[in-house]
């Protein structure tokens, strides 16, 4: 197993550890004994076939999947029982194009408890605006999120997650269902914000192309980890030819 | 009400001079806010095909009421369809069957088993029609303190959870990422559309109640960009059927359920046509 260098500034201490982490649903052992490391201001780019317990590892950490093991969390400056703030960005294409739900009602349903059917306050709209102004977004905001394309709404989503802005940011596939071009602007958006924000950002992904440009650490799974590193290391590994040639994934 | 009565009294329209249709009149305008509110979250949670399950489940309740020999089978029916709900979330979150399968499953259970309860032992079945096709115009000034005892149940529920509904209804993951507990929002919300469904079968019969269920918020989600344009037409639309509902039913002799659902059919069939020009 390769490891990786460490690029980021916590020193010892890591934004997010998991250790030995396994998960079992009904009889299918989903994922045995985890470990990965993501430092502080790192991109860390999670890889590995469909099937392979990424998105499992993810619901592990934002406490939604039981597991074993040990996931510990600590933040730079702050006591180490004191969770941090994890944004998270869901795997995307599920809002029906029907639903009659503009972008600042689904702002408004995810942080006011004012209801969004009588209206957006001034206080919430001008959140709505700032947050929407960090993805360079704010022409979305009277649109209905059926209606908008990939690459629009993994910023709509992304712009959720940054508000109030995390220490860790989780994004599952952020880069499914999102064009070419769509692809860089989003990876150079989260690169700035990783630097404005100085946020660890942990993803999911099935696009190989970009990681190398952006990603600081890679890990490829199938269940257990079976390689991490830089991604030159783990795209050249005998272990990434073996999985992505023999299960013929298109990328 | 006699407030009420008076102030329909000063009308000029004939039809509105009958206490019965002043006492219907009143209950409609009650119930379009609260089935144009309702259907909003039913539609947005796909739960059209729910709520009709939960409507025989009501009658089924009904009828073990009656058969109990309650004065008032109607809490008895509160209480089956809660029951039924409850179990159904069970079994759904325990099986692989799709929900529609399973609703289908229920469905069905549970209207043979009313229809065996209600005619054991050679029973008429007779006495349970009101409760299939309704009949708001009997509607009673007791029952419409109910009605609005309930609405403002519905409304204050709507107020502190709509947030959150709708965040678990357009996306469960999100949902839970945000800390809302989604199985626990939506199963007060099961629980209130059991209430609300199982207290208006017998004005508004079963056969028509889904249509009031689904109909208002089905055709505002055609011409509606947000929330609250959404949940604005849809009031109106169960508002302008109600009222035009029960007018035509007055003057064509039509059962005035059956009347209220066709119109808003027709409101239906034109918002499809709005939905065209807005895309």
């Amino acid at each position: 197993m390769i490891t990786g260098p460490h690029h980021g500034s916590c020193g010892d201490s890591c934004c997010l550890k998991l250790q030995n982490v396994s998960v079992t649903i009904g009889t299918d052992r989903i994922l045995e004994e985890v470990n990965l490391h993501v430092h502080c201001g790192q991109l860390l780019a999670l890889i590995g076939p469909n099937g392979a317990g990424k998105s499992t590892v993810l619901k592990a950490i934002l406490g939604q999947r039981a597991y074993s093991g040990v996931i510990q969390f600590s933040v730079p400056g702050q006591r180490h029982r004191h969770p941090p703030r994890i944004g998270y960005v869901p795997q995307s294409p599920a809002f029906d194009p029907g639903d009659p739900v503009s972008v600042e009602d689904l702002f408004a349903c995810c942080m006011s408890r004012r209801p969004a059917f009588l209206g957006l306050s001034r206080e919430m709209r001008e959140t709505v605006e700032r947050s929407l102004a960090r993805v360079h977004g704010e022409e979305l905001v009277k649109k209905r999120v059926g209606s908008l394309s990939g690459g629009e709404l993994q910023r709509v989503l992304l712009a959720l997650a940054l508000e109030p802005v995390p220490n860790i940011l989780i994004l599952d596939e952020p880069l499914s269902g999102v064009d070419v071009e769509g692809m860089a602007t989003l990876m150079d958006m989260l690169d700035e914000l990783r630097r404005t924000y100085d946020l660890s950002i942990l993803m999911t992904t099935h696009d190989f192309s970009l990681l190398p440009r952006y990603a600081d650490q890679v890990v490829l799974i199938d269940h257990r980890v079976l390689c991490q590193g830089t991604a030159e290391e783990v795209l050249s590994s005998p272990e990434f030819a073996r999985v992505f040639h023999r299960k013929g994934a298109a990328e | 009400m006699s407030l009420w009565y008076a102030l329909l009294d000063a009308q000029p329209w004939e039809m509105l001079h009958w206490d019965f249709m002043k006492n219907a009149f009143l209950a409609v305008l009650l119930m379009a806010p609260l089935f144009g509110l309702t259907s909003t979250m039913i539609v947005t949670g796909r739960m059209s095909f729910f709520s009709d399950a939960l409507g025989h489940a009501a009658f089924t309740g009904i009828a073990i009421g009656a058969i109990c020999g309650l004065s008032s089978p109607t809490w008895a029916a509160v209480l089956f369809a809660l029951g039924f709900s409850v179990l159904f979330s069970f079994v759904r979150s325990r099986s692989h069957q799709t929900a529609d399968t399973l609703i289908g499953v229920f469905s069905s259970t549970a209207v043979a088993l009313g229809i065996f309860i209600a005619t054991a032992g050679g029973g008429s079945f007779t006495k349970y029609n009101k409760y299939l096709i309704g009949d708001i115009l009997s509607v009673t000034p007791g029952e419409i303190g109910m009605l609005a005892l309930v609405l403002l149940a519905v409304v204050v529920f709507w107020v502190l959870m709509g947030n959150r509904l709708t965040l678990a209804a357009v996306h469960p993951q999100l949902a839970s990422s945000r800390g809302v507990p989604v199985e626990l929002v939506q199963g007060a919300f099961t629980a209130a559309v059991a209430v609300v469904v199982t207290l208006a079968i017998s004005w508004v019969g079963l056969l028509i109640l889904n249509s009031l269920l689904v109909l208002p918020a089905a055709a505002a989600r055609n011409v509606s960009r947000n929330l609250k344009q959404y949940h604005g037409f849809s009031v109106l639309f169960a508002l302008a059927a109600g009222i035009g509902g029960l007018t035509a039913s007055y003057y064509l002799g039509a059962s005035a359920g059956a009347s209220i659902s066709l119109t808003l059919a027709v409101i239906f069939a034109v918002s499809l046509c709005f939905r065209k020009a807005r895309a």
